[in-house]
């Protein structure tokens, strides 16, 4: 659909679904993922190169720049200042002001510390970044980042990893109906009907890593969540029938045999 | 000289600017970032930005990430 982009702080997206790039087998295996999945902008992680083993291959040379968006990541990071720090590198090593803002508050269940993360929000904001905050199913942070100036919100599913889907559909409804930024399921889901089900919510995208790295078959699964999220816009933009308690006939009354 | 480099106290071939500390480590310039005494900085200064001993570098590049 060539008119119905993802639009983010200005630019606009062909694809709504945006992929990570960690936890695949092998660099090709990643390359090939990424490109059945259709996705335009991928995520990627900032951590100090390995001084003493200058000959291992690197990220970069497996992803096409000119083809795909990089959006560092703040992952790793427990608290604003190191996030901050973290956003600051990236900036400098990709040359781009986008960030995926992470302050996470737990080690077991990777839940963003919402504090830390409205307050990395505000200075990265200040800052020029367009930040875009991985943060709870809570209704009241989503705004409050909102009006902190986050280019989205991008509230998880679930645990990232645990690939259970969205365990809280209600908030995320209420956080579409809520925010006027995008919103962007960020983490949880596990399945091509978990991608399809953040955008029959209404949603305006959705990130995901693991449910595509960690599958038995990562092309094939990629292939299938770039059908899965158009699946679920189309759904939404078709304008689902309401749920009903009792059944409605679908074939006429009139002219039944007797 | 002796630097500390992503934490770790090395010996490496003197260098007097960051531009020549990645070149003596064999680092490619794209994609990689440096922090000098906790301060970014930026690649258009690094030819500029002197070196000293026992100085603090951080240099970080672009993984595979969620």
């Amino acid at each position: 659909m060539i008119d119905d982009g993802l639009v983010l702080a200005g630019r606009t997206l062909r694809s709504r679904l945006i992929v990570g790039t960690g936890k695949y087998s092998s660099f090709a295996l990643m390359r090939e993922a990424l490109e059945k999945s259709g996705a335009d902008m991928v995520t990627v992680a900032v951590r100090r190169i390995n001084i003493s083993d200058r000959s291992r291959e690197s990220l970069l040379d497996y992803i096409d720049t000119s083809r795909f968006t990089l959006l560092p990541n703040t992952a790793g990071c427990y608290n604003a200042a190191d996030a901050i720090r973290t956003a600051q590198l990236g900036r400098e090593a990709g040359l781009s002001d986008w960030v995926k803002l992470e302050v996470i508050g737990d080690e077991k269940t990777l839940f963003p510390d919402t504090e830390g993360l409205l307050e990395a929000t505000r200075v990265l904001v200040k800052e020029g970044f367009i930040v875009l905050p991985y943060t709870n199913d809570d209704p009241i942070m989503a705004r409050k980042l909102q009006d902190a100036g986050a280019a989205a919100v991008m509230p998880l599913g679930a645990p990232i990893g645990s690939g259970i889907g969205i365990q809280n559909p209600a908030n995320i409804l209420i956080i579409r109906e809520t925010i006027t930024v995008p919103v962007i399921v960020d983490a949880g889901v596990g399945t091509a009907s978990d991608a399809a089900v953040a955008m029959e919510l209404g949603c305006d995208g959705v990130l995901m890593n693991t449910a595509i790295a960690g599958a038995h078959d990562p092309v094939r699964m990629a292939e299938a969540m770039n059908y899965a999220v158009r699946a679920g816009r189309l759904a939404f933009l078709a304008g689902r029938i309401p749920r009903k308690l009792y059944a409605s006939a679908s074939s006429p009354l009139e002219g039944i045999l007797r | 000289m002796k630097l500390e480099i992503n934490g770790e106290m090395r010996c490496v071939k003197a260098s007097a600017t960051v531009r020549e500390l990645l070149e003596n480590l064999d680092i490619k310039p794209d994609r990689v970032a440096v922090e000098l005494n906790r301060r970014i900085v930026k690649r258009q200064d690094w030819d500029r930005a002197a070196l000293q001993e026992l100085d603090k570098i951080e240099i970080v590049q672009f993984v595979g990430g969620g």
